[in-house]
């Protein structure tokens, strides 16, 4: 008989097979986040720029990937696998869970690959730090996911729909979360919306952990802002699964 | 097998399914036949607890399609109208995962798709990325992931749209033999007339979501349009003589008859004429005049509306 768990497995190693498949696939959605690196980072102060915007950068590669994910299935609902797989006994929340679990595999992968680009430039790995710091963006890249999912589901078949509302939402996220530029001189509105951002949070404790600064406040309020954004991510994903048809 | 009572789906104010009751035993060939918007799939995407019906209930395998759920769901197959086999992974890969959903081991899994990519003859391209395989080898595709389990109970959703006459063919011989190799109960919805006729023993005609016949091809035809004779004359006025002979209306140089079984009753009508025709014809009825004489409409015309249309997808 299988449980929750096993029907888990089989949908994240279903999702991941394409992934190991053709692991192209993984650079494809940090196009964007690879050319900041290259044409923007160049252009900030300072001689350890690189220090505080690649950490910033890794949560924009993993922001990228898992808010896209959802188009694989939004495909799959239009293919027609998605059906062909509400009919097997699989249990509706791992047909949602299975899939957000896999962003942690790509995202992992681009981390890595955004790493090695930029040590020979000069960036300092703290390993322990960027450590806790992927534990951290894979809770914020699994609610991320979730909530891609959540939207594909609710787009159905309105293709546009989806893209519309993940590219309208993914730059404000983006610019609040202070990932490009500094947000600390800016207008006091812009710093409070910046502080509603669960984004913000992350890339906060990103900056700190790959810098080696484990035990501080931002790694804490890293940790519970992934935290809320998985376990939120998770809950309404499941019911929107559940209420798939 | 299946047992539905008063099957009621209403989409807003459109009711898609109407008191649909519906029983199938164990090992039937079933085949739902209608118009584009008849309800067919509602009813079949019912049947699969894929959607909720708004009222009445269905058994399914021997349990309720919404409260037992997973319990029809380990017991069915599936083939929808889409394709299952997701686009970007490789057809091998799909019927591995397929059959580890059922709770197969991984190596009893990998087993029967081995066997089922060989009886569907998809040797060749069972590790090739599904998006690159043509319609009919995704189709057969389609079929080996619905079986990966040997479900007692098969539903297919138009399985042979889209495919040209010699994939249909091969379908279709596919899912006779499947009835015949294993006793499998098959439902499928067509709007291929020529499908029902061949394959099903019992068809059921749905319209406006309701079931307006129910019987074998053969019963259909003869209980609701009946053969047909046609008896030609050199002319006007021998038809009529015959006609006055028979007791039978002539239309020109034409007699038309209707006849419970035309090529058995031809040469009684033949010998009881005082004048030898010209020519004679035979013809029997096809389900697409069966459809016609029950609803006004022909099948083969689109008549559906678009309203109706928006329903089934």
């Amino acid at each position: 008989m299988t449980s929750l768990v096993t029907d888990t497995r089989v949908v994240f190693s279903r999702e991941l097979r394409p992934v190991i498949r053709d692991p192209f696939s993984v650079i494809f959605s940090m196009i964007q986040p690879l050319f900041f690196l290259g044409l923007f980072a160049p252009l900030l102060p300072g001689d350890n720029s690189l220090q505080w915007f690649v950490p910033g950068i890794i949560v924009m590669s993993c922001l990228f990937g898992s808010s896209m994910t959802g188009s694989n299935l939004l495909f799959e609902m239009q293919t027609g696998s998605h059906e062909r797989m509400l009919v097997t006994p699989l249990r509706r929340p791992a047909l949602l869970i299975g899939r957000a679990l896999k962003e942690i595999v790509p995202m992992i992968a681009q981390a890595a690959l955004i790493v090695a680009v930029c040590i020979p430039f000069g960036f300092e790995l703290h390993l322990p730090g960027a450590l806790l710091g992927l534990l951290i963006l894979a809770a914020f890249c699994i609610g991320l996911g979730a909530l891609s999912y959540t939207l594909a589901l609710a787009a159905k078949n309105k293709e546009w729909l989806f893209w519309t509302v993940q590219q309208t939402l993914i730059f404000p996220l983006l610019l609040l979360a202070g990932v490009l530029l500094p947000l600390d001189n800016g207008p006091g509105w812009l710093r409070a919306l910046s502080h509603i951002n669960p984004m913000t949070y992350v890339v906060n404790a990103e900056r700190a952990l790959f810098n080696g600064d484990v035990l501080t406040r931002s790694t804490l309020e890293g940790v519970i802002a992934a935290t809320v954004v998985a376990v939120l991510g998770l809950l309404i994903g499941v019911r929107a699964m559940q209420r798939s048809d | 097998m299946i047992e539905t009572r008063e099957l009621t789906k209403l989409f807003k104010d459109v009711r898609a399914v109407d008191g649909i009751n519906l029983t199938v035993a164990r090992g039937e060939l079933v085949a739902l036949l209608g118009p584009n918007g008849a309800g067919k799939s509602t009813t079949l995407r019912m049947l699969t607890t894929l959607i909720p019906p708004t009222s009445g209930s269905a058994q399914v395998a021997g349990f309720d399609v919404v409260r037992q759920q997973r319990d029809v769901r380990l017991r069915i197959g599936y083939i929808g109208q889409g394709n299952g086999a997701g686009h970007s992974q490789r057809g091998r890969d799909e019927l591995i995962s397929q059959g580890r959903a059922y709770g197969m081991t991984v190596r009893a899994a990998r087993t029967r798709a081995a066997e089922l990519i060989d009886s569907l003859g998809l040797s060749d391209v069972a590790d090739r990325t599904v998006s690159t395989l043509s319609g009919g080898q995704r189709r057969r595709l389609d079929i080996a992931m619905g079986l990966i389990h040997a479900p007692e109970l098969l539903f297919l959703d138009e399985p042979s749209t889209g495919l040209d006459p010699q994939n249909r063919a091969n379908l279709q011989e596919h899912i006779v033999r499947l009835r015949a190799e294993h006793g499998t109960t098959i439902v499928l919805t067509t709007h291929y007339l020529d499908e029902a006729d061949s394959m099903a023993e019992r068809v059921i005609v749905i319209d406006h979501g309701r079931v307006i016949a129910d019987d074998s091809p053969q019963q259909l035809k003869a209980k609701h349009v009946g053969d047909r004779v046609i008896l030609g004359f050199a002319g006007s006025e021998e038809a009529a003589r015959a006609a006055a002979a028979i007791g039978a209306q002539h239309e020109g140089g034409f007699i038309r008859l209707t006849a419970e079984d035309g090529p058995r009753e031809a040469p009684k009508i033949l010998a009881s004429l005082p004048i030898t025709p010209t020519s004679i014809e035979v013809t029997r009825p096809t389900l697409d005049d069966v459809f016609l004489t029950l609803t006004g409409r022909s099948l083969r015309e689109d008549s559906s509306t678009p309203a109706a249309e928006l329903v089934e997808a």
